[in-house]
C-alpha cells in the first residue's frame, strides 16, 4: 500500500511519518511514536479509552485516520503534565478521590474531561455525568471520577 | 508497633504512572522483531471442519506463516487444553483443544493463526483463509440443549450434561406436604459477559540459549498460566516465566486460561521470535469467557408467620462449549441459595450443560447474583403472599449472631463443612433500612403515585464465601540500599493491591510505607500460586504478607543483637537504621543484610538461617463469609420503561478495612456492574448460537448517568480465621443488586400488578408488562 507523508504535533513536539492511509491516529500514536498512554478499547468508537485532544476539542483516535491528523497539534495523556513535574490538577484529584482502579480508561476520561471543563469551568455533577458518557469504566462505577472533575473543576476556577 | 496505614484512607502507589500514561499494559511492551499473531476463528457455532486452506493467505505480503492445528507441534495435537478446576461429579469432562481439530463447537472458536510482521498485514491475511466446513445441528440455548435428542454440542459425547448433581440437608421426609404456604417459580437468568475495558492480551517470548520461555498476559492468574503452558508444552517448570503487568480489568474472566496464551508461547518457541497477539473487541464477545444464562426452577416451604421451612430447586447452567472451571458456577450458586437465613430443609438439583457458545466461568460474583436472585425474589413472593413487609419477612427467617459459628449443612468448594464464621445479619440489614429510610418508603411512594410518578423500593440480603485457599505465598526481605521488598503471588487488575500490601508490611515490619516495596504477578518472583478470584488476595497475599513481614522483623531483630552485641529488648527499627536502645551504636539495614547474608569464615550463631528474607504461605483453614444488604429505591417511566436507581444503599460487613477508600471502590464498582446485569447487560445469541450482540453499542454496558453515587455503610466484625480479621470485598457490590433493583421495578409498577422473573429487565421489556396489564384492565 503506498504510504503518505503525516507531520504532526503531539504534545508540544513535532513528529513527521510516512504511513498507510488506513492507519488510524490512535495507532500512529502508540506504534510510530510510542506513546502508549492512549488505550484502545473498542476500536468503533464507543468506549472512549482512546481519547485525546486534536486542535483543541476531544477526538476519538480510533475513528480519525493518521492522515486525517496531518497538520494538526495533538495533546494526549502524556502531555498533562511535565514528566518530572508535579500532576495536574485533574490527575492529581483523579488519585484523591480514587477515579481510578485499572487505569485502562483513565487517559480517555482524562482527556474528555479536559475538554469538557475547558468549556465548562462550573459544572453540576449531572452535567459531568452527561460528559462521561462518552467513556465507559468497568471498575469505578464513576463515583470517584466524577468527584475528581468536581474538585479539579473548583481547583481550576481558584487557580485562574 | 500500632497500626499506622492499617484501616488508613491511603492514596494509591499504583495511581500516579497510570495518570500520566506511563502504565505499562501487555499490548504496549514492545519486543524487537515481534510476529503478530491474527487468529482465524470458526463462523459456525458447531460445524465439522474439513479443510484450512492456506495457500493464498501464505503468499501475501509481511506473512511469516501460517499454522492449523495440524502444523502445530505434536505436545498440542490432538489434545484438549486442561480443566483447571477439575472435580470427580463432572460425568463428561470436555474442555476444547487450542485450535480446532476436526469440529468447531462455537463462532469464535480458533481454527487457525497468521504469524505475520504487523497486525493489518495479518488481518489482510486472515481472510483470505479458507475454512471449508459442514454445518452440524446446534446446541443453542441451555434449557432445549439439556432436554433428551437435543443436538449434540460436540459428537463425542452422549448428551448435553456435563454433571447432575444433587446438594441438599434436613431431616424432613415431606416438608411441602404439612407446610401453610408453598410457592413456586421459575427464573431465567442472563449475566452477560467480561467487558474488561483492556481485552485480552500475550506476548511470549523465547530464548534458545537458556530455553528460558517468558510470556507477559493480561492475567488474573499467572501461575495457572505457567502451569498450563508447563503441561501442554512440556516445558521445563523453571524454565517458564509468566508475567502480568499492568491490567486493565479481569473480572473473572481474565482467570481463564486460553488458547491463545498456549498459542503464543507454543509459536514462539518454534519460530525463535516473539509473538504477540491482542484482542480486539469483538474478538472479546466472541471468545473471552462469559457467565450468561441459568435457569432456576424454585420452590419454597414456610408457616403462616413466613418462617422458612424448606427450599429446593432446580438449576441449570450453561457451562457453554466446555467446562474449563469445572462446576465451579453451579456449586458456589447452590451454597449461596442460602444465604443469612435459617432454613432447616434444603435440596439443589443442578445440572451444568454443554452448549455451542463460548465456556462460562466466573464473572464478579460468580453463580452467587444468581443464586441471590433466586432466593430473594422467592422471599418477595413470600412477602406479598402473606401480606408482609419484605424486610421482615426475611428479619424474622435471619440466623442470629448468637448462632455463630453457623454450619449450614452443605459442602463448600472448599471442601470443609459450610460454616459461617462471624456476622450480624439482622444488625446489617437495620443499618441499610435505617440509612434508605425504608419506613417513611410508603408515604415517599404515594405522594409520588399522586403525582403520576412510579416509584418503588427493594431490598437484597447475600452472604458470600470469599478468601478461599489453598494459599497464597509471600516473601519478605531487606534490599541492598534498606528498603523491605515485598514479593508476592498476588495479581492484581485495578484493585490496589500493590498499596494494600505495602500498608500491611508497614505495619508489620515497623517502617513507613514509602520504604516497602511490593512486587507482585510474575511467577519469577513467587514461583507457585493460585490467582486473584473469589474475593481471595487480602485475605491470602494479606496475611501472608503480615506473616513474612513479621517475622522479618524478628529476624532483623535477632541479627541487630547479634550485630550490636546487646539484648533483642534493647533494639528498634527506626526506618532504615536498627539502633540499641540507650547506646550511641547502630547498623543501617542495609549494612545489617549484608551482615545477614554472611562472610567466610564467620559462624552462624545456631538456630539462625542466614539472610534477612523471609516466607509465608497463608493457608485459609476455611473460606470466610463476609455479607451485606443492599436497598434501591428506582423511579420507572411507565411510558418509555426507563429505570432511574434513585438511591442505592450498601450495608456491607466484609471484617476489618485494610483501605476503607479501595473497598468504597469496589462496592461502587461492583453495584456498576450488578446494575449491568439488572437492567442492560445481555449477550444475545440467535437460534443458531451465532452472536448478536458484538460491539458496545448493541451490548450495554451502564455508563455515568446510569449507576447513582452508592451509600456505604461499613460494619466490622472480625473473623477469627486469619491474623487481620479480613473478608474480601471484591463482589459483594455485585452479588445482590440485580436481586435488588428487579425488586425495587416490581414494587414502583405494583399499580400494573407487574411481575418479574427474570434479569436483565430491558425497556422494552418493562413496558411490555405495563401494556399486558393495561390490556387486562
Amino acid at each position: 500500500m503506498s504510504l503518505r507523508d503525516v507531520s504532526i504535533n503531539v504534545n508540544g513536539t513535532d513528529y513527521q511519518a510516512s504511513v498507510e492511509p488506513r492507519l488510524s491516529l490512535v495507532e500512529l500514536l502508540r506504534k510510530k511514536l510510542s506513546l502508549t498512554g492512549t488505550h484502545v478499547g473498542c476500536e468503533h468508537g464507543v468506549c472512549g479509552a482512546c481519547t485525546v485532544m486534536v486542535d483543541g476539542r476531544s477526538v476519538r483516535s480510533c475513528l480519525m485516520l493518521a492522515v486525517q491528523a496531518d497538520g494538526a497539534e495533538v495533546v494526549t495523556v502524556e502531555g498533562l503534565s511535565e514528566e518530572q513535574g508535579p500532576l495536574g490538577p485533574l490527575q492529581a484529584a483523579f488519585r484523591r478521590c480514587h477515579g481510578l482502579q485499572c487505569g485502562f480508561c483513565t487517559p480517555g476520561m482524562l482527556m474528555t474531561l479536559t475538554d469538557f471543563l475547558t468549556r465548562n469551568p462550573e459544572p453540576t455533577r449531572d452535567e459531568v455525568r452527561i460528559a462521561l458518557t462518552a467513556n465507559a469504566c468497568r471498575c469505578t462505577g464513576y463515583k470517584g471520577i466524577v468527584d475528581a472533575a468536581m474538585e479539579a473543576a473548583a481547583e481550576i476556577r481558584r487557580a485562574s | 508497633m500500632g497500626a499506622k496505614y492499617f484501616g488508613a484512607r491511603v492514596e494509591r502507589r499504583e495511581d500516579e504512572p497510570l495518570l500520566r500514561g506511563k502504565g505499562q499494559f501487555t499490548d504496549d511492551i514492545v519486543l524487537s522483531d515481534a510476529l503478530v499473531a491474527v487468529i482465524v476463528r470458526s463462523p459456525w457455532a458447531h460445524a465439522r471442519i474439513d479443510s484450512v486452506d492456506v495457500s493464498e493467505a501464505a503468499g501475501m505480503p509481511g506473512v511469516h506463516s501460517i499454522w492449523t492445528m495440524a502444523d502445530l507441534p505434536d505436545c498440542l495435537r490432538g489434545r484438549q487444553t486442561p480443566i483447571q478446576v477439575p472435580n470427580a461429579a463432572i460425568r463428561q469432562p470436555h474442555n476444547f483443544p487450542v485450535l480446532a481439530d476436526g469440529e468447531a463447537t462455537f463462532v469464535g472458536e480458533p481454527v487457525a493463526v497468521v504469524l505475520a510482521d504487523s497486525r493489518e498485514l495479518g488481518e489482510d491475511a486472515a481472510q483470505m483463509v479458507f475454512v471449508d466446513g459442514v454445518p452440524l445441528p446446534v446446541a443453542a440455548d441451555v434449557g432445549t440443549a439439556a432436554e433428551p435428542g437435543a443436538p449434540l454440542m460436540h459428537s463425542s459425547l452422549k448428551d448435553n450434561i456435563a454433571a447432575d448433581l444433587v446438594l441438599q440437608f434436613g431431616e424432613d421426609e415431606n416438608p411441602f406436604e404439612a407446610a401453610e404456604v408453598v410457592i413456586e417459580e421459575t427464573f431465567r437468568q442472563h449475566r452477560g459477559c467480561c467487558q474488561a475495558m483492556e481485552c485480552r492480551a500475550v506476548q511470549a517470548q523465547y530464548d534458545a540459549l537458556t530455553d528460558q520461555l517468558t510470556v507477559w498476559s493480561a492475567a488474573q492468574a499467572p501461575h495457572m498460566v505457567k502451569n498450563i503452558i508447563v503441561e501442554m508444552l512440556g516445558h521445563d517448570d523453571g524454565k517458564v516465566r509468566v508475567i502480568a503487568p499492568d491490567v486493565g480489568g479481569g473480572f473473572g474472566p481474565k482467570g481463564m486460561v486460553y488458547p491463545e496464551e498456549v498459542l503464543c508461547a507454543a509459536l514462539a518457541r518454534e519460530t525463535g521470535r516473539p509473538v504477540k497477539w491482542t484482542e480486539d473487541r469483538r474478538e472479546h464477545f466472541l471468545s473471552t469467557t462469559q457467565e450468561r444464562d441459568q435457569i432456576w426452577t424454585m420452590r419454597v416451604a414456610a408457616d403462616r408467620d413466613g418462617r422458612l421451612i424448606a427450599v429446593e430447586g432446580d438449576l441449570v447452567h450453561d457451562s457453554g462449549c466446555a467446562a474449563p472451571w469445572g462446576i465451579i458456577l453451579p456449586y458456589i450458586a447452590a451454597t449461596t441459595v442460602p444465604g443469612p437465613y435459617v432454613i432447616p430443609n434444603y435440596r439443589m438439583r443442578m445440572r451444568s450443560v454443554f452448549t455451542n457458545k463460548p465456556p462460562t466461568t466466573p464473572l464478579r460474583g460468580a453463580g452467587r447474583p444468581q443464586a441471590v436472585f433466586a432466593m430473594e425474589r422467592m422471599m418477595d413472593r413470600l412477602a406479598d403472599r402473606l401480606g408482609l413487609d419484605p424486610a421482615e419477612v426475611r428479619r424474622r427467617n435471619m440466623i442470629r449472631p448468637d448462632q455463630m459459628p453457623y454450619r449450614m449443612g452443605l459442602i463448600y468448594r472448599d471442601g470443609s463443612p459450610l460454616t459461617y464464621d462471624s456476622g450480624d445479619y439482622p444488625e446489617c440489614q437495620r443499618l441499610a433500612l435505617a440509612k434508605a429510610d425504608w419506613e417513611g418508603f410508603k408515604q415517599r411512594q404515594s405522594a409520588a403515585l399522586a403525582e403520576g410518578r412510579y416509584i418503588g423500593i427493594g431490598v437484597a440480603n447475600y452472604v458470600e464465601g470469599t478468601g478461599l485457599g489453598p494459599y497464597e505465598g509471600s516473601k519478605a526481605r531487606v534490599a541492598a540500599d534498606g528498603r523491605i521488598e515485598i514479593a508476592s503471588g498476588a495479581a492484581p487488575q485495578g484493585q490496589g493491591q500493590k498499596t494494600i500490601l505495602a500498608q500491611i508490611a508497614a505495619d508489620a515490619f515497623g517502617v513507613p510505607m514509602e520504604d516497602v516495596d511490593v512486587r507482585v504477578a510474575d511467577t519469577g518472583i513467587v514461583p507457585i500460586g493460585i490467582g486473584t478470584f473469589a474475593s481471595r488476595v487480602t485475605v491470602n497475599a494479606g496475611s501472608s504478607t503480615h506473616n513474612a513481614s513479621k517475622s522479618l522483623r524478628a529476624k532483623v531483630i535477632k541479627f541487630a543483637a547479634l550485630r550490636l552485641e546487646v539484648p533483642e529488648a534493647d533494639i528498634e527499627i527506626d526506618s532504615r537504621v536498627v539502633r540499641a536502645r540507650g547506646t550511641n551504636r547502630s547498623v543501617t539495614l542495609g549494612e545489617l543484610r549484608q551482615f545477614a547474608n554472611g562472610m567466610p569464615g564467620f559462624t552462624l550463631p545456631e538456630g539462625l538461617e542466614p539472610g534477612l528474607e523471609t516466607a509465608d504461605w497463608f493457608s485459609p483453614r476455611q473460606a470466610t463469609y463476609c455479607n451485606g444488604t443492599h436497598v434501591a429505591e428506582v423511579e420507572v417511566d411507565a411510558d418509555t420503561g426507563a429505570v432511574e436507581i434513585r438511591r442505592y444503599v450498601v450495608a456491607h460487613d466484609s471484617g476489618r478495612l485494610v483501605n476503607p477508600m479501595a473497598v468504597d471502590g469496589q462496592i461502587q464498582g461492583g453495584v456498576a456492574h450488578g446494575i449491568g446485569n439488572a437492567l442492560f447487560e445481555h449477550m444475545h445469541y440467535d437460534d443458531e448460537a451465532q452472536p448478536v450482540t458484538t460491539t458496545l453499542a448493541d451490548y450495554l454496558l451502564p455508563m455515568a448517568p446510569d449507576v447513582p453515587d452508592v451509600e456505604i455503610v461499613h460494619m466490622e466484625t472480625p473473623t477469627p480465621l486469619n491474623p487481620l480479621g479480613v473478608k474480601g470485598a471484591g463482589e459483594g457490590g455485585t452479588i445482590p443488586a440485580a436481586a435488588c433493583i428487579v425488586a425495587a421495578v416490581e414494587d414502583a409498577l405494583r399499580p400494573f400488578g407487574a411481575r418479574f422473573s427474570e434479569c436483565p429487565l430491558s425497556p422494552q421489556r418493562i413496558v411490555e408488562v405495563i401494556c399486558q396489564s393495561k390490556k387486562v384492565a
